[in-house]
């Protein structure tokens, strides 16, 4: 339990991905079976242990501490694990190193017997360990450590630590289960890879290249087929023997959240690759907004699911049965896919069709007259790419729309974090609007409308820096107002209504397109101009 | 004849005031007759008329504040005693800081210790704290929760030597209050065997100076000002914590963050100000230490100043002590 303790430490208070990398790599390395397996399910899926922790250290805290200092230090503290790591009296001789409890005790005391027995175990465990020990035991059992390491980044620290690429441990995550004992055989050489069986997979997804205007004389519109680039979040279906599951680019598994599309896809045997959306009746897609009210939970309620209804809309097909299409080329998958999808018609799916053009003239007017109904712009591909992982040269093009733009003015800034932690590096902007309250003369009064913290140079944040200094009128805490005195030009890709600001806009993917040092801040876009450019909004259906 | 002590000893709008004697305890705000406990800003303030405190606490006021920050100036040395106005004053080490001292105030038969503040952990550059048997203890209350135990200072002294071996390539940028802490965590760091030049932010190299004139070894320090960063790199800079993720902090590059600290105990605290290395040194008691003290002194009642009163109180309660808060103004809880 020490070297698993160092190790959360380490990621906590190591805010660099390329460190948090190394820390996993090495512990990965230097631990045994099966502990580092149940360290790698606590860094990803969790651990299968269901205890009633909280009850049990509320039980076990009333034996070592009066309730009420208990109460005062867990409101100070702000976390329960801690408090009890924190107050949980400490042995009075150090144990040596080695003679704490594995992962693979905790884990197994902690899935048998009854509560009681459970939390003697407990009790012992916690004995047995230093402050450090103690958390981490408790996040260990407790699920979410919170030491800013996703699922996706130890699964790469992982492969990377033993050279492989994360995509092969990808494919057959989805199929293991904790402690991994066979992964770690495979990465250590000693055995083949495992096979994921009937199970379905996740299959690393292939990616677009952001098309540039030199990339254009080199293309030719006859290898091309062109899709819409829906605004949804890409997402892979995969579905074999009556168990479906959704996967996001990432690889995290998301199907819990969906109950309707898996169900859609029970009967399917496949591995499709397409665009989750919350389409609305006449098949309007709703904004984007609207589908993150449906993301980052674990589970739904049918109320959500009534209110924001999750389509997918497919474009690619990887494996149909049990045959593998990966290596066909675009077009011919299309027409698999156009076939498979006739034959099976799984509801709550469609197909996102293709986009016929002559030349790349007449599909840039296509493109330019594109702005609504979910449209983020066209992707290109090429009509005989194999599908590949990760963002391959020269297959595929994503051909965002031209960006929004808006001259804003800078209100607030927020200092950055890991090497930007010296520098005001967030910044908050707004427009101008006529003062709500007042008369005829109540003058203008700027409110914000949006935040961002990239698209300008080193040279450029030392500058930012500098004037926010000189320009602060008020502190709160790492954050600074400053004098409505330094416009910006914001490039967005579009705007959307929000109860969450004041100024009742937010919008999506803001960034610093220009620093307009030259322009007066009383010359900068008003709040009229924005609202004008809101994408129609749908309504939840009641 | 017999007075309650708060009779005679009792909070003010300027401080802690005696009244026979007519001297307040740590005022903070000017005023005529002061008797101060430690020279941390919030305990010794400038522009009293006459100040009585040990040796060392006159001149760190002096660095401090300038030579004349006072009308006049009275050392009394640890264990000797004068009286004031029929109140009998004398010290007794705190354990805090260097010169920092207890101030013990015997009148009409009863006796008050007001400890400022004072840890009980061994310290190299201030004499260990010493129980007093009395009346009324006034104590402080920083760390007052019983999460608040803190590790054993050399451990963690260890921690930062390790970590300057496993990352030989960056300046280990030490956040650390600069009097005091700053020094204490020096002398530490010789006592563990490093002898590389220790570098100082600006802020701390006067007080650091007075340390070493008083006889504490420091080894080699100098001030960062002047020195290259490259010749700092994989060394150990010393700055106040404001500095740490300061734009001073950006010619060390990519520098590991740690700070030494109390709060460091804290997950949340550590990772609210970025701290990648953090070392739990104290110069405050800790919660047992609040507790083992507290009773050591026998006292019937303990008047508990700035920081958590409300779990001390209760708890002193629970013991069968007669235990409350003082609410005294102007006390800086947070910096340590």
């Amino acid at each position: 339990m020490e070297t698993f303790a160092t190790l959360l430490d380490g990621l906590a208070t190591t805010q660099s991905r390329n460190r948090k990398v190394a820390l996993l790599g090495r512990y990965f390395r230097a631990t045994s079976d099966p502990d580092r397996g149940w360290a790698l399910a606590a860094l990803t899926d969790g651990l299968p242990v269901r205890v009633p922790l909280r009850r049990m250290l509320a039980d076990l805290m009333l034996r070592v501490i009066d309730p009420v200092l208990y109460k005062m230090s867990r409101d100070y503290v702000g976390d329960t694990a801690e408090t009890v790591a924190l107050l949980w009296p400490d042995t009075a001789a150090p144990r040596a190193t080695g003679d704490t409890p594995t992962l693979d005790a905790v884990v197994m005391a902690m899935s048998i017997g009854t509560i009681a027995e459970r939390t003697e175990a407990l009790r012992t465990f916690l004995d047995a360990l230093n402050p450090s020990g103690r958390w981490a035991l408790l996040k260990l059992i407790g699920g979410a450590p919170r030491v800013g390491v996703s699922a996706r980044l130890a699964r790469t620290a992982l492969a990377e630590s033993y050279g492989r690429d994360v995509g092969e441990i990808e494919e057959i995550w989805h199929a293991l289960d904790a402690p991994y004992e066979a992964l770690f055989r495979w990465l250590d050489g000693v055995a083949d890879r495992p096979d994921p069986g009937l199970r379905p997979t996740f299959r690393p997804v292939m990616l677009a290249h952001p098309i540039e205007d030199d990339d254009w004389p080199k293309l030719s519109a006859a290898d091309f087929a062109a899709e819409w680039k829906w605004d949804g979040i890409r997402v892979q279906i995969a579905a074999r023997g009556g168990e479906v599951r959704m996967f996001s680019r990432q690889g995290d598994d998301i199907s819990a959240a969906f109950p309707e599309i898996r169900s859609a896809f029970m009967a399917a045997n496949c591995v499709a690759d397409g665009e989750l959306l919350v389409m609305r009746a006449g098949n309007t897609i709703a904004p984007f907004n609207d589908l993150q009210q449906r993301l980052n939970r674990k589970t739904v309620t049918a109320k959500m699911m009534r209110d924001y209804p999750a389509h997918v809309r497919l474009y690619d097909l990887l494996f149909e049965g049990g045959e593998d299409l990966r290596a066909s080329p675009f077009i011919v998958r299309r027409q698999r896919l156009e076939a498979w999808h006739a034959h099976n018609h799984p509801p709550l799916s469609d197909l996102s069709d293709l986009v016929a053009f002559e030349t790349f003239n007449a599909l840039s007017a296509l493109w330019s007259q594109a702005r609504d109904d979910g449209i983020e712009g066209l992707m290109l591909k090429r009509r005989d790419s194999a599908y590949q992982a990760g963002r391959v040269r020269g297959q595929w093009f994503k051909w965002k729309r031209a960006a929004l733009t808006l001259d804003c003015v800078l209100m607030y800034a927020q200092r950055g974090s890991g090497k930007r932690s010296s520098f005001y590096s967030d910044y908050t902007f707004g427009v101008w609007r006529t003062k709500p309250d007042g008369g005829p003369n109540a003058g203008d009064e700027l409110v914000p409308v949006g935040k961002a913290y990239s698209g300008f140079t080193d040279d450029e944040l030392r500058q930012l820096d500098k004037w926010v200094r000189t320009n602060t009128t008020e502190s709160f805490g790492p954050v600074r107002a400053v004098t409505p005195g330094l416009v910006f030009e914001v490039a967005f890709d579009a705007v959307q209504r929000s109860a969450r600001h004041k100024s009742g806009v937010a919008m999506r993917f803001p960034r610093i397109h220009r620093i307009r040092w030259d322009k007066p801040a009383t010359e900068a876009d008003r709040l009229e101009t924005i609202l004008a450019l809101i994408t129609p909004i749908s309504q939840p259906v009641a | 004849m017999t007075h309650a002590v708060d009779r005679w000893l009792y909070p003010t709008d300027q401080g802690l005031y005696c009244a026979p004697g007519g001297f307040y305890i740590d005022p903070h705000r000017p005023v005529d007759r002061a008797i101060i406990t430690h020279g941390h800003g919030d305990h010794a303030r400038s522009g009293h008329g006459a100040v009585l405190a040990t040796a060392g606490t006159v001149e760190i006021m002096k660095v401090r504040y300038g030579a004349d920050c006072a009308g006049s100036f009275q050392s009394l040395a640890v264990g000797d005693a004068l009286t004031l106005n029929g109140v009998g004053v004398s010290l007794a080490p705190a354990g805090h800081i260097l010169g920092s001292a207890q101030i013990i105030l015997d009148y009409g038969g009863k006796r008050a210790v007001v400890s400022g503040d004072y840890k009980r952990a061994s310290d190299p550059t201030c004499a260990p704290f010493e129980v007093v048997a009395c009346d009324v203890f006034v104590t402080e209350a920083t760390f007052a929760l019983p999460v608040f135990r803190h590790e054993i200072a050399a451990g963690e002294i260890a921690k930062l030597l390790a970590s300057l071996a496993t990352e030989p390539t960056r300046t280990h940028l030490v956040g650390a209050y600069g009097l005091g802490k700053c020094q204490r965590v020096i002398k530490l760091l010789r006592q563990a065997g490093y002898d590389r030049p220790i570098y100082l932010h600006g802020a701390m190299v006067a007080l650091t100076g007075l340390y070493q004139r008083l006889g504490v070894d420091l080894g080699d320090v100098r001030p960062v000002a002047g020195n290259d960063a490259k010749d700092m790199a994989g060394g150990i800079v010393l700055c106040p914590p404001s500095a740490l993720g300061d734009r001073w902090s950006r010619r060390f590059g990519d520098p590991v963050n740690a700070f030494a600290s109390g709060w460091m105990r804290i997950r949340g605290r550590a990772r609210q100000r970025g701290v990648e290395l953090p070392l739990v040194i104290s110069d405050h008691a800790d919660w047992p230490e609040l507790i083992e003290t507290i009773v050591a002194t026998g006292a019937e009642e303990i008047w508990v100043t700035h920081g958590r009163e409300d779990a001390l109180v209760y708890h002193l309660a629970s013991l069968g002590r007669k235990a409350r808060a003082l609410a005294l103004v102007g006390r800086d809880e947070e910096a340590e």
